[in-house]
């Protein structure tokens, strides 16, 4: 790891301000990601903006109809939340199954999405129950939000503050693990609210998390796994590698969108 | 340089470090906490597991200027003077280790799964709780007996005293 200079501010404007004013500089939130990035010196920001202090960028709070989880909430805490597993128990069984337990201790919503990791399991979960992601300039819906590999509409220098998610009637998430880094090699999100459907699938596209919109249609008629009897989805656009090649993911994606939409309908 | 304060295994500590320091080589660099191994570097392996203010984190994958002000358990704080702690004495009852390298973060983990989950672990809880740790010599089998165990014996009075101190 090169060096860099470590800042620790006490807010998220005060963080703000530290990230404009230091040239080069990387938010850094559980680390769970950017340490070990920097450890292989892909990564070798001139200065550290640590967020573990910022008191205001944490904590679950229910408004309404809407689940609010603080940025720099950890995966753990998402999961053994309360109001999460009353209000979107799908939401705690993902967080509950990100990497490890230690990992869990100290990886957060907001390091996660702002990665956007293409396996990574907020994506789906976002996408498919259409959170809000909000920074401290703007609010952005998931859609608009993860744009690519990696990639977001994050500008320089903003950082994600929230994540608002809709309470859903229905939901569920399923994923094959890598059995080594524990990331999705295919994880599907489903979520019904209202009358509309999503799938959301993350692990598979080369372009990050996508939605199945023949999924969506097929469940909209009846939403039961058997739904799905027969939907494949194609191999054009999946990501292959050394633990699994487009078409066996492409299979993958359909048999995780079934288990979800078994878990969430609880059959 | 920053200077980092921490309470690690009950004894106030302050150094001034290079931001760039791992919590791991913090303990076994500064503090000559050599219990703490490190195993893959990489966050998966879990040999560098410590509890940090009581939960289980990998501590190569955490700056120890992030954890200033923290209280940090490792291996070498669990026993009580010569007697073992409930979960070491189980490892050691059940041969839960070959070559012993991943014991020190087995049994963190171990006791991070009992503050989480109780006294009661059934197997399949404690085989998908053991995720984040990894054995070489493959001695899954007796690690998970005597993880039963010794969550057992913390719930029977052998009482988890660090953990409580934490």
């Amino acid at each position: 790891m090169y060096a860099f200079t470590y800042h620790k501010p006490t807010s998220a404007r005060q963080a703000a301000t530290l990230l404009a004013k230091k040239e080069d500089a990387k938010l850094i939130a559980g680390g769970h990601t950017l340490l070990p990035t920097m450890k292989q010196r892909l990564a070798s920001p001139s200065a550290l903006v640590d967020l573990g202090a910022c008191a205001d960028l944490k904590g679950i709070t229910v408004k309404g109809r809407n689940i609010v989880i603080g940025a720099m909430t950890t995966h753990a805490e998402v999961a053994a939340s309360p109001e999460v597993q009353t209000a979107i128990p799908a939401l705690a069984y993902l967080a509950g199954h990100i990497g490890d337990p230690h990992v869990r201790h100290r990886g957060t919503i907001g390091g996660s999405v702002a990665n956007n990791d293409p396996a990574a399991d907020y994506p789906a979960a976002l996408l498919a129950l259409g959170a809000t992601i909000v920074t401290n300039k703007r609010k952005l819906t998931a859609e608009e939000f993860f744009t690519g590999l990696y990639e977001t509409a994050l500008d320089e220098g903003e950082i994600v503050t929230k994540v608002s998610f809709p309470v859903a009637s229905k939901a569920g998430y399923a994923k094959f693990r890598n059995p080594a880094s524990r990331y999705a090699m295919v994880g599907v999100f489903v979520a019904k609210r209202g009358g509309e459907i999503r799938v959301a699938v993350t692990g598979a596209g080369e372009g990050g998390v996508f939605r199945w919109p023949e999924a969506e249609a097929a469940l909209k008629t009846r939403f039961a796994s058997k739904s799905l009897d027969g939907l494949k989805h194609t191999a054009n656009g999946i990501n292959g590698d050394i633990h699994a090649d487009p078409e066996y993911r492409a299979h993958l994606i359909g048999v995780m969108a079934k288990q979800a939409v078994a878990q969430a309908t609880g059959k | 340089m920053t200077t980092v304060s921490l309470t690690v295994n009950g004894k106030p500590v302050t150094a001034n470090v290079d931001p760039r320091t791992l919590l791991v080589q913090f303990l076994r660099e500064n503090l000559r906490l050599t219990g703490t191994h490190v195993g893959c570097d990489t966050s998966q392996c879990g040999a560098c597991v410590v509890h940090l203010d009581g939960k289980a984190v990998k501590s190569c994958t955490t700056l120890a200027v992030a954890v200033d002000g923290s209280s940090v358990t490792t291996i070498e704080g669990l026993a009580a003077g010569d007697a073992l702690h409930p979960m070491q004495e189980a490892f050691r009852e059940h041969h839960g280790l070959q070559c012993g390298f991943c014991t020190p973060g087995m049994i963190m983990a171990a006791v991070d799964m009992v503050n989480r989950r109780g006294n009661l672990l059934d197997e399949k809880t404690i085989r998908e709780d053991l995720d984040g740790n990894i054995c070489r010599c493959t001695g899954y089998h007796n690690i998970v007996k005597a993880i039963a165990a010794g969550a057992e014996a913390m719930g029977r009075g052998g009482a988890p005293a660090r953990q409580a101190a934490e």
